[in-house]
């Protein structure tokens, strides 16, 4: 087990520097998420009343469309060099390499939300009436439920032709669950109309079935010839 | 195959005629929708059709992943069998919301190691990925049948095309969403691996569906609850002709099922005849390539 957390946080070290010195994935995605918040503000132009409504939608499409730039890169990196093959035939174990991949990504993607969310409160006059607290557990269990399928999938598409395309075609049907009790639990927080506990349970069963999924199949995937 | 097909090509024309004759004539009209309602003997059995296939190539797909590894195949055998079991006596014993019968829970559950064993037998080995891959494609074909005639029946019952956040209509567009991007990942991954990866997102997407049930558990919903079974209050005449429809679906269903399989088998024995003849080609080549490497030196 030593040897598993090991192995999880040299990759996790290993990618946190490379992220550091390159900045590549979390450049790409704060531009991106910044146009979305730009171009959403100017297509729609609403109340700060209406703007509670809407908001949760919005924020949580642009960093799902930001994440996918973030996860398209994950496997890339470990191709040049035959890297993967080379980890393929060493005896690590092949879930401690999915469960540092995922944390990385976890960790990017959290840095663009916190980075991001002021922005959406400026650009939207938000004024937030539920518990604010709640939004924490929810964009944390959100974002474990987009990264953690995410990165297994990006791993399943790099084995297909034109791959960048595919990440997005295999993982928002499965993200739709989660997509769905992320905007709705983020509406209910900001408009205060009804309790967030439901979906925050919904993303806890979410995360704890595919964190489950993956880890089982993703040494079948890796290994797959 | 040959002789068998036509005839039963015919037989199911037939079938398919006369559940049309008696759905579109003889089944009596309905009190509150009129004419209208009579797209029920297409829109239900679709459904019904279309969810069996999936179910199917989830099973396939899950026993595909666990015959990879000789540990793994007797430790998925009995969790299935028990899976099914447990959850056959939980549905009696847990109390199951208002809408839900126990007893229907507790079948499907008990289906679930029933159609494992049988899949298990009968289609051995790269057999259980073809039957996948023919169940997710015709299956696609009768849920598109289900959500092209959903609306088009909506509209004038519900005076909407599409009732957003409805709990039938949205887990089965997702699953529909699902099982096309199943296809997709299968046409764009011609490896040797697209079997496992597609595999993978089967039991993925099967993991999926519950979840969007559950998650939309919470709104009202507009579809209406099923009326077969308990407490249903359709006319006898016309479940009768619901179920000749349904049976006429699936047998129409089996038939486009076998032929598929039937070309998706030939298919694959044609790839690998290709590939062996161009290995055998190689290695008769290869000896001559070498005199000429050694001349040239």
């Amino acid at each position: 087990m030593t040897s598993f957390w090991a192995v999880t946080f040299a990759t996790l070290a290993k990618d946190i520097r490379l992220e550091w010195r390159s900045k590549d994935a979390l450049n790409s995605m704060l531009f991106f998420s910044l146009l979305v918040v730009v171009i959403f503000s100017f297509s729609f132009d609403p109340l700060a009343e209406e703007s509670r409504h809407i908001v949760g939608g919005l924020i949580w499409v642009a960093f799902l469309f930001a994440a996918v730039v973030a996860l398209n890169q994950t496997w890339a990196r470990e191709l040049r060099s035959q890297v993967l093959d080379a980890y393929r035939v060493s005896p690590a174990p092949a879930n401690a390499l999915f469960v540092a991949k995922a944390l990385g990504n976890f960790i990017f993607v959290s840095i663009l939300e916190a980075l991001m969310t002021p922005l959406f409160v400026i650009f939207y006059n938000l004024r937030v009436i539920g518990p604010a607290w709640q939004l924490v557990p929810i964009a944390a269990l959100g974002t474990w439920a987009l990264v953690v399928n995410g990165t297994f999938f990006a791993a399943m598409s790099l084995r297909t032709r034109n791959r960048e395309i595919m990440l997005p075609l295999l993982l928002f049907p499965i993200s739709i669950p989660a997509v769905l009790g992320m905007v709705a639990g983020t509406t209910a927080v900001l408009t205060g109309d009804n309790p967030a506990h439901f979906y925050i349970v919904l993303l806890l069963t979410y995360d704890v079935v595919f964190t489950t999924a993956c880890l089982a199949l993703f040494g079948t995937i890796l290994h797959a010839e | 195959m040959k002789r068998a097909f036509p005839i039963l090509a015919v037989l199911s024309l037939i079938f398919l005629g006369y559940a049309s004759y008696r759905a579109l004539v003889v089944a009596p009209t309905d009190a509150l929708q009129g004419e209208v309602y009579r797209i029920i003997y297409y829109h239900v059995p679709s459904a019904w059709t279309a969810f069996l296939l999936f179910f199917i190539n989830f099973i396939a797909s899950i026993q595909y992943l666990a015959e990879a590894k000789p540990a793994t195949r007797s430790v998925v055998r009995w969790v299935v069998i028990g899976v099914g079991v447990v959850g056959a006596i939980v549905a009696f014993v847990v109390p199951m919301p208002a809408g839900i019968r126990p007893s229907a829970i507790a079948t499907t559950m008990l289906a679930i190691p029933a159609f494992y064993l049988f899949i298990g037998r009968y289609f051995p080995g790269e057999k259980l990925d073809v039957l996948a891959v023919t169940a997710a494609e015709v299956g696609v074909v009768f849920c598109t049948i289900v959500l092209v005639t959903g609306p088009i029946w909506a509209r004038p019952v519900w005076g909407i095309w599409w009732a957003p956040g409805d709990i039938r209509l949205t887990s089965t567009l997702v699953m529909w969403l699902i099982y096309v991007s199943y296809l997709v990942l299968r046409r764009f991954s011609n490896s040797a691996q697209t079997q496992t990866l597609a595999a993978a997102l089967a039991v993925f997407g099967a993991l999926d569906v519950p979840l969007v049930y559950f998650s939309i558990w919470f709104f009202r919903t507009q579809h209406p609850q099923p009326v077969i079974g308990g407490g249903g209050s359709m006319d006898p005449r016309m479940l009768d002709t619901l179920m000749l429809s349904w049976t006429a679906f699936l047998f129409f269903g089996f038939l486009v099922c076998w032929a598929r399989y039937r070309l998706e088998l030939m298919q694959r024995q044609v790839e690998e005849a290709g590939a062996l003849q161009s290995l055998r080609d190689d290695d008769e080549t290869a000896p001559s390539q070498r005199m000429q490497g050694r001349a040239a030196l």
